[in-house]
């Protein structure tokens, strides 16, 4: 470790940092204008080109306003809430691989924050953290509109939490078999995913599918994706915040940089979970490179290429079902999330375990 | 799977409606200081003070429309004319005409109680002020000048529709200024606020013949 690798390491999170922010930037943008689209409107077209700079402009109004604190706050936490929701959003991407390793001067550098080998775990635990800020945020506003909020977020959070773990833990036991032992590490995930199913089941016909965990574990996707949505307390999910009851929920009494410190963490959470759906089902970065017919400079951006349009495929469907669908009621979320989703990842899971297991060790009676 | 048929469903609809707006068909929202919708014929805007072709003031300073307005909005004062420089045929005038615009509520109801239809209703709708002061529209905004035309509020905004004064609402345009059902298919009234732009009416002696 030299001054060149501590150079490289501060440059690859500076790097996912500013990625986060730009990216962010624009989804709140393409959000809005793809709702105003659906909804025969035109949506910000002010500030820049086809209003692109409109979030930016947003941003800095809400940078400069007054922050009003209520008299009747538990000041600690109340201050603490933003950041705790911020840190954790920008931390959970750090595992995620957003591109191949590139070699610059003779050193290897993964396209990554970092690799943790406990990396899915990392990103259970952040959007763990992530929920705390929710319910201190509530807590500690001393008030009854974002207490409600708070509360529902605790509920909603342990419901789909569990329900997203499952999903997980049915592409971590799938991954163990497709290499050599079980990982945890995005990095190892994204790799195992090369190749086609043609060549990993022997069968040549099948050479044009990619070996995404998608087509094995499409159940564990679906419920995957369900519980993001619900995890980013996004529309139809988006009780903790639901505007028509709540004011705002959770950030009623925020205002100024802090209001914008939740909002810019819900994005960021929507971005993670679009790009650790990508990594966990849609094989992350691969993808055709064509190595050697074009300049090596495009094949290696194409990994990143391909990264990030499978990010913002799912990014688009969340936009898509957030215009189309009305909010649920209470105990709907709760019905959907005990009685469909967690048995639903229960019977996958043990179904998935069953087959890997014939699949490795051969039939029980033989 | 009933769910799944009726997600479908819904996120077709808004799928055809984002797709068909991304072309740019479809868009209900019209970008107004831009473009404007096309006002109805008979749109209530803002209140003008009329004149007779031969610039004569139409407001006798009856009071009749203050007594009409049910918002209360309407403050007139009237004065005799003097005997060699009148400001309207016959004794009185308007001395003073203020029309509170934060109370009024364009039912047109002073328009309909007018005797001699001094005071119509145009298409101007832009009328955002900064000051209370600023919203009682005194007689110098309200009265066209003697050559017809009606002074703008802000006649060099770039995006100020200048012809809204100039069309008169469909209460005038439907009425003859005799108020007389004899006149009927007559054309009496005229497209735009102003001097009458049609032959006096007829007198008593040409009319029975």
């Amino acid at each position: 470790m030299d001054a060149i690798d501590l150079l490289i390491v501060v440059a690859r999170v500076v790097v996912v940092f500013a990625l986060l922010l730009v990216v962010t930037l624009l989804n709140v943008w393409l959000e809005r204008k793809i709702v105003a689209d659906m909804q025969n409107r035109i949506g910000p077209d002010r500030a820049g080109p086809f209003g692109i700079l409109q979030t930016l402009a947003d941003g800095m109004k809400l940078f400069f306003k007054e922050q009003v604190t209520p008299r009747k706050v538990e000041l600690g936490v109340y201050l603490l809430a933003p950041f705790l929701a911020v840190i954790p959003a920008l931390l959970t991407f750090m595992v995620v691989p957003w591109g191949r390793p590139i070699e610059i001067a003779g050193r290897v550098v993964p396209l990554q924050g970092t690799d943790l080998n406990i990396g899915l775990l990392f990103i259970l635990a952040m959007s763990s953290v992530g929920v705390y800020a929710v319910v201190m945020a509530g807590w500690s506003s001393g008030s009854k509109y974002p207490l409600l909020g708070g509360v529902r977020a605790t509920a909603q959070a342990i419901s789909y939490e569990a329900a997203m773990g499952l999903s997980m833990v049915a592409v971590v036991m799938f991954t163990a078999t497709a290499g050599d032992g079980g990982t945890l590490s995005l990095a190892e995930i994204v790799a195992r995913q090369q190749g086609s199913w043609g060549d990993a089941l022997g069968i040549p016909a099948l050479g044009w599918i990619p070996r995404w965990n998608l087509f094995p574990e499409l159940v564990a996707f679906g419920i995957f994706l369900i519980a993001a949505v619900a995890e980013t307390n996004r529309a139809p999910f988006d009780l903790v915040e639901a505007e028509q009851e709540l004011v705002g929920g959770f950030h009623t009494e925020y205002s100024g940089i802090r209001f914008a410190m939740f909002f810019l963490a819900e994005y960021i959470n929507i971005f993670t979970m679009s790009a650790i759906a990508t990594t966990l089902f849609l094989g992350g970065w691969n993808g055709p490179t064509w190595e050697g017919t074009v300049p090596a400079v495009v094949s290696a951006v194409l990994p990143t290429v391909w990264f990030l349009v499978k990010t913002y495929a799912i990014i688009l469907v969340f936009f898509w079902v957030r215009a189309t669908l009305p909010r649920l009621r209470y105990d709907q979320l709760m019905q959907l999330g005990w009685k469909r989703l967690i048995p639903g990842a229960f019977v996958w899971l043990i179904l998935s375990t069953v087959v890997i297991g014939i699949r490795q060790f051969g039939w029980p009676w033989t | 799977m009933g769910v799944m048929s009726e997600l479908w469903k819904g996120l077709r609809v808004t799928g055809r409606i984002g797709l068909r707006s991304l072309v740019g068909r479809g868009i209900v929202t019209t970008e107004y200081p831009k473009e404007f919708r096309t006002k109805p014929q008979r749109f209530h805007g803002r209140h003008v003070l009329n004149r007779y072709p031969d610039g004569m003031e139409k407001c006798i300073g009856c009071e009749l429309c203050a007594g009409a307005c049910p918002a209360q909005c309407i403050y007139v004062r009237g004065a005799d004319n003097a005997p060699d420089d009148p400001n309207s045929p016959g004794e009185r005038f308007g001395y003073v005409y203020e029309i509170n615009m934060l109370r009024c509520i364009f039912c047109a109801l002073c328009v309909e109680a007018c005797p001699t239809e001094a005071i119509t209703m145009t298409h101007l709708f832009e009328m955002s002020v900064t000051s209370r002061e600023e919203a009682i529209y005194t007689k110098e905004e309200l009265l066209m000048r003697p050559d017809g035309t009606v002074p703008h509020p802000r006649p060099d905004d770039p995006y100020a529709d200048l012809s809204e004064l100039e069309v008169a609402d469909g209460w005038v345009r439907a009425t003859a200024p005799s108020g007389s059902a004899a006149y009927e298919g007559v054309k009496m009234w005229q497209d735009t606020a102003g001097p009458a732009s049609w032959d006096p009416e007829p007198d008593q002696e040409t009319r029975d013949a």
